[in-house]
C-alpha cells in the first residue's frame, strides 16, 4: 500500500472515508430527500431565507405594564474588560522522542512534546510551543480488536511492521507505538529477543519515533525493555511504561538504566493519584535526567471513570504550574481505552446508532476532554477518531478572529 | 468590580456560625449549631434546614447568610413545576475543588418552520429520551424554539403546539421583539428562558422579561466588553435572572471559543466580576451554521463540540442533533463531570448479595473499582439474577487493568474468598470469574480449591451467562 491509499478529502469532510456507516447513512438520507422534493413542492416558500430580524424592534408590553416597571436606563452602560491573566512561577519541562541519523538514531524527524506555560487553551494569545501528539497502536500479535478498528489494517494484523508502514502513510501517524503483548507470560512468554526482533523490524518499516509498550509485569518487562533498549541504541524510544510493581519487583533500576545507557525516554505509569506519580518520579530521578521523564496518570474510559482521569490531569497540571517540579512533566494517555467502554462496541438499540459510529465518537471525544485538562501524547487508534482529534487540536491551538454574523444567524437557520 | 468575594472554599464555619443563631436549639437535627454550620459550608444541608433563621427577627442573618454562602456563579431556573431546570450555580471554577452543582440542561431546537407533524414528532422524541446508565435515567431537559420564520403569528403557533405536547422548559429563540411578544403571550407564565437580548433590542427584551418573570440571555458573540455592558444595563433595569451568550463558534473559532468561555469563568472566580457571574449558553447547534457537508459530519461535529463545551464551563447547551449516538456521550460525560471529586474510586471489598440469594446462588467476583462494581451489579439487577456478587480489593482498578497489574490474580481471589468466608454462605463451591480474567481460571482452582467458571468479558452478558451455565452441570 501506497500514499494512493491517502483519503482524499482532507479535513472533517475526509472522515466520510473513515466511517462507512456514515457514508451509508447518507446515502439513505439523500434518496429520502430526493423524495421529499418531489412531494413537497408546495412548502417551498417555508424555505426561502428570511432576512435575520435584530436591530431595535418595537417595544412591547402593555403601557400598563410599562409603568409598573423600574426606569430603563436610556444608551447601554458601556463596560470594558481585561481577562484574567496569572502569572505562573513553572512550565512544564519539554521531552524529545526519537532521533536523527544526526543525533545517533535513524528517524526522519523528532518529536518534541511539553513546554506549556499555562492550563491548556488558556492565555492562547501565546499559544503553548508544542502541539499534541498523537501515536497510534500496533500490536505483536493478533489481539481482538472491534470490527471498526480492525477493518483498517485487517490485511497487516500479523505483520507488525506492514502494520506500522500503513499508520504512517495511509493515516499519517506522526509516532507508532509496538506493544509486545505477547511477551506476557500469562499469553505467549515470547522470549525478549524475539520481542527486540519485532522492534528492530518496526524500526526499518517506518521512520517516526516510536514507544514500545510492555505486557504488564514487572519483571518480563524489565527483561523486554532492557533487550529492545540495547538493541535499539540511540533511537531515543519512549518505553511505556515503568511502574510501582516494577520498584516492587526490584526491576526498576534496570530499566532506568538501560534507558540511560541507550539514550531512550520512560513513560512513569500511576493509577490515578498524584502523590503515587511523585514518588514514582522520585525514584526514577536517582537515574534518568527529568527532560527523559513522561507521566501517564491513567486514562479510564467514558462512562467507566474519565472523570477522575480529567481531574487528576487538571490537579497534576495546575500543581506543576505552580511550582511542583515532581509533577511537572509532560503526560501521555492512553485513549486507546475509551474502547472498554460498552456504548463504544456493543451493539445497542438501534436509536442509538451503529457501534461502528459510536465507538470512533467515543474515542474522539474521550480525547478532547483529556485534551482540555493539557495531555501532551494520546495513544489511539481509530483513524477517524485521530483526524478529528488532530484537527480540533490544531484549530484550539490558533486564536483567530470567530465569524459573528454566521454565529448570529443560528435562531433563523434552516436545517 | 467588585471586592473580592470568598471562593467556597474559603468560607468558614466559624463565619456561617456567626451568622446563625447560635442557640443550639437542635430544630435541624445537628446537636449544636457550629455542627450545622460545617455541613452549611460541606453543603450537605440547606440553610432552610434551620427554622429559626427563616423567623421575621432572623431576617438580616438570613439575607447575610445568603449572601455569604452564594456561589459565583447564579444559578437561574428555567420553567415552573417539578420540570423546572437549573443552569449554572457554580461555587468553583475547577472541578477538583468541590462539585459542580447543577448539571448543564440539555435543549434541543425546534423551528417554527417544521411542519406540524414533525414539529410533534420532535418534541415527543425529545421528551421521551432516555438512557440507562449505573442504574440511572439519563434523559434531555429542555426545548429551544426557534422563529427561523420571523412571523410572529407563526411563532406563536408553534411555540403554543411544542408547549401543549410537553411540560419540558422552553427557550424562546428570536431576536425580534415583536415576535417574541407574540410567543409570550402564548406562554408568558411558564417562564421561558428568552434568548435573547442584544446591542440592539435590550431595551424591548429587557420589557418583556420584566413583564413575563422570565429569565434572559445577554447576546454578545466574540465580545465580553459588550456582554458586560449587556449585564450592567440589563440589572440596571433590574433583571438579574441573565444568561450569557460569547458565542459558539465552529470552522476556526474553536479556540476564540473555549477562551472566552474559560475568560469569563475564571472573571467570575478569580477577579471577582460580578457582570460575568451567570451561567454560560453554548450552542453546539452552531456547527449546522458552517461549510456545508453530509448531515452525520454535522451531528459529529456537534457532538465533539458539545463534548468541549461541556467540559469548558458550558452551564447550558442548546443541540439540534437528535440522534442517540451524538447524545450519549454527552449525556454520560454531564453525569459525570457533575459528581462529587471526592467520591472514592473504590468501594468496600467483600460479601455482597445482589437480589435474594440463598445458599444455591452463584458466586460472582469482581473488583472494588466503583464503577466496574456498580456496571456488574446494575446489570445482575437489570437481569432479575440472585447472587452473591465477592468483591476483591484490586486497590480501585478495573478487571483488565487488575489483571494486567497483577492486582487481580488467583492469590487475591483466595485472600477474598478466605476473608469473606463465602463457604458457609454457599453450599456449593464454585466461582464466575470475569471473562477478562479468564487466563487466572486454573490458577484460582488451585489457589482456592474451588471450581472457576469463566463468565462473560462483559457484565451485560452475565444474566444470560447465569440462566444456561447455573447450576453448574456436577463433574462426574
Amino acid at each position: 500500500m501506497g500514499p494512493e491509499g491517502e483519503p482524499r478529502r482532507r479535513g472533517i469532510e475526509g472522515l466520510l472515508e473513515l466511517l462507512p456507516e456514515l457514508r451509508e447513512m447518507l446515502t439513505r438520507v439523500k434518496q429520502v430527500e430526493l423524495e421529499q422534493v418531489s412531494l413537497d413542492i408546495g412548502d417551498l416558500e417555508l424555505f426561502i431565507p428570511l432576512g435575520a430580524p435584530g436591530g431595535p424592534g418595537p417595544a412591547c408590553g402593555s403601557a400598563a405594564e410599562a409603568a409598573r416597571l423600574p426606569a430603563h436606563p436610556q444608551e447601554l452602560l458601556r463596560e470594558t474588560f481585561a481577562p484574567v491573566r496569572p502569572e505562573y512561577p513553572a512550565r512544564i519541562r519539554e521531552v524529545v522522542l526519537g532521533a536523527t541519523k544526526a543525533e545517533g538514531g535513524s528517524r526522519g524527524r523528532t518529536v518534541t512534546i511539553g513546554g506549556a506555560a499555562a492550563p491548556a487553551y488558556s492565555g492562547l494569545e501565546a499559544p503553548p510551543p508544542h502541539l499534541p501528539v498523537i501515536a497510534m497502536d500496533v500490536f505483536d500479535y493478533r489481539v481482538p480488536l472491534p470490527k471498526a478498528l480492525r477493518r483498517h489494517v485487517e490485511e497487516v494484523l500479523d505483520d507488525p511492521g506492514e502494520w506500522a508502514k500503513r499508520l504512517v502513510e495511509r493515516y499519517g501517524a506522526e509516532m507508532v507505538t509496538v506493544h509486545l503483548l505477547s511477551t506476557d507470560p500469562l499469553i505467549r512468554d515470547t522470549p525478549p529477543a524475539i520481542a527486540a526482533k519485532t522492534v528492530e523490524t518496526v524500526l526499518q518499516a517506518v521512520d517516526v519515533p516510536l514507544i514500545i509498550g510492555g505486557c504488564g509485569d514487572p519483571k518480563k518487562d524489565a527483561a523486554v525493555f532492557a533487550e529492545v533498549a540495547e538493541m535499539a541504541d540511540g533511537e531515543r524510544l519512549l518505553l511505556n511504561s515503568v511502574t510501582h510493581e516494577m520498584a516492587e519487583a526490584r526491576t526498576l533500576e534496570v530499566v532506568a538504566r538501560a534507558a540511560k545507557a541507550h539514550g531512550h525516554r520512560v513513560i512513569a505509569f500511576s493509577p490515578l493519584e498524584l502523590n503515587s506519580a511523585r514518588e514514582l518520579n522520585r525514584r526514577l530521578y536517582d537515574h534518568l535526567p527529568p527532560e527523559n521523564i513522561i507521566m501517564d496518570l491513567t486514562t479510564v474510559a467514558l462512562g467507566y471513570g474519565l472523570e477522575y482521569s480529567f481531574t487528576i490531569h487538571e490537579r497534576a497540571r495546575q500543581a506543576a504550574l505552580m511550582g511542583d517540579p515532581e509533577l511537572s512533566h509532560p503526560t501521555a494517555s492512553g485513549c486507546t481505552n475509551a474502547w472498554a467502554a460498552r456504548e463504544a462496541w456493543m451493539k445497542l438499540d438501534p436509536a442509538y446508532g451503529p457501534q461502528e459510529i459510536r465507538g470512533p465518537l467515543w474515542e474522539t471525544i474521550n480525547a478532547l476532554i483529556l485534551l482540555t485538562a493539557g495531555v501532551d501524547l494520546f495513544m489511539m487508534m481509530h483513524p477517524a477518531a485521530i483526524r478529528t482529534v488532530r484537527e480540533m487540536a490544531g484549530e484550539l491551538h490558533r486564536l483567530a478572529a470567530p465569524d459573528i454574523d454566521r454565529y448570529c444567524s443560528w435562531t433563523t437557520v434552516q436545517i | 468590580m467588585a471586592e473580592h468575594r470568598k471562593s467556597i472554599r474559603e468560607v468558614s464555619p466559624i463565619e456561617v456560625y456567626q451568622r446563625l443563631p447560635r442557640t443550639n436549639c437542635g430544630e435541624c437535627g445537628e446537636t449544636n449549631c457550629m455542627a450545622f454550620a460545617t455541613r452549611l459550608v460541606n453543603r450537605e444541608v440547606l440553610p432552610e434546614a434551620c427554622p429559626p433563621i427563616l423567623r421575621p427577627e432572623s431576617a438580616q442573618a438570613y439575607a447575610g447568610l445568603l449572601a455569604l454562602l452564594a456561589p459565583p456563579v447564579r444559578a437561574v431556573t428555567i420553567g415552573t413545576g417539578d420540570r423546572a431546570v437549573v443552569a449554572g450555580g457554580k461555587y468553583v471554577l475547577l472541578r477538583h475543588e468541590f462539585t459542580y452543582s447543577n448539571p448543564a440542561p440539555i435543549a434541543i431546537e425546534v423551528a417554527d418552520t417544521l411542519p406540524e407533524k414533525e414539529r410533534e414528532a420532535r418534541v415527543k422524541s425529545v421528551s421521551s429520551f432516555s438512557y440507562q446508565y449505573i442504574g440511572r435515567d439519563l434523559t434531555l431537559d429542555a426545548i429551544a424554539v426557534r422563529a427561523a420564520s420571523g412571523d410572529p403569528g407563526t411563532f406563536r403557533r408553534a411555540v403554543g403546539q411544542v408547549a401543549s405536547l410537553t411540560d419540558l422548559p422552553l427557550i424562546l429563540c428570536t431576536l425580534d421583539p415583536a415576535v417574541m411578544a407574540a410567543a409570550l403571550e402564548e406562554i408568558g407564565k411558564r417562564r421561558p428562558l428568552l434568548y435573547g437580548a442584544t446591542e440592539g433590542n435590550w431595551k424591548a427584551m429587557a420589557d418583556l422579561a420584566l413583564a413575563h418573570h422570565c429569565p434572559l440571555v445577554a447576546i454578545a458573540p466574540g465580545d465580553i466588553a459588550l456582554l458586560r455592558s449587556l449585564v450592567q444595563t440589563l440589572r440596571s433595569c433590574g433583571i438579574d435572572d441573565l444568561v450569557l451568550d460569547p458565542g459558539s463558534f465552529t470552522d476556526g473559532g474553536l479556540a476564540a471559543t473555549v477562551q472566552a468561555f474559560t475568560d469569563i469563568r475564571r472573571a467570575a472566580f478569580e477577579a471577582s466580576d460580578e457582570l460575568l457571574g451567570y451561567p454560560l449558553l453554548g450552542v453546539p447547534m452552531a456547527a449546522w451554521l458552517g461549510e456545508e457537508m453530509a448531515p452525520e459530519l454535522v451531528q459529529w461535529k456537534e457532538a465533539c463540540l458539545a463534548a468541549l463545551l461541556l467540559t469548558r464551563y458550558a452551564d447550558l447547551l442548546v443541540m439540534h442533533s437528535l440522534e442517540g449516538w451524538t447524545l450519549l456521550p454527552q449525556l454520560i460525560w454531564r453525569f459525570n463531570l457533575y459528581t462529587d471529586p471526592r467520591r472514592p474510586v473504590s468501594v468496600e471489598a467483600g460479601l455482597r448479595p445482589v437480589g435474594n440469594p440463598d445458599r444455591s446462588s452463584p458466586v460472582i467476583i469482581t473488583t472494588n473499582y466503583a464503577l466496574t462494581f456498580f456496571t456488574v451489579e446494575s446489570d445482575l439487577k437489570g437481569g432479575h439474577a440472585d447472587c452473591h456478587l465477592l468483591v476483591v480489593d484490586t486497590g480501585g482498578i478495573s478487571v483488565e487493568s487488575a489483571v494486567a497489574g497483577r492486582y487481580l490474580t488467583a492469590a487475591t481471589i483466595a485472600g477474598a474468598v478466605k476473608s469473606s468466608e463465602v463457604e458457609r454462605t454457599v453450599d456449593h463451591r464454585y466461582l464466575v470469574i470475569p471473562g477478562l480474567a479468564a487466563r487466572l481460571s486454573g490458577e484460582t482452582e488451585e489457589a482456592t480449591g474451588w471450581r472457576v467458571l469463566v463468565g462473560p468479558k462483559d457484565s451485560s452478558g452475565l444474566p444470560g451467562f447465569l440462566s444456561t451455565k447455573w447450576p453448574p452441570e456436577k463433574p462426574s
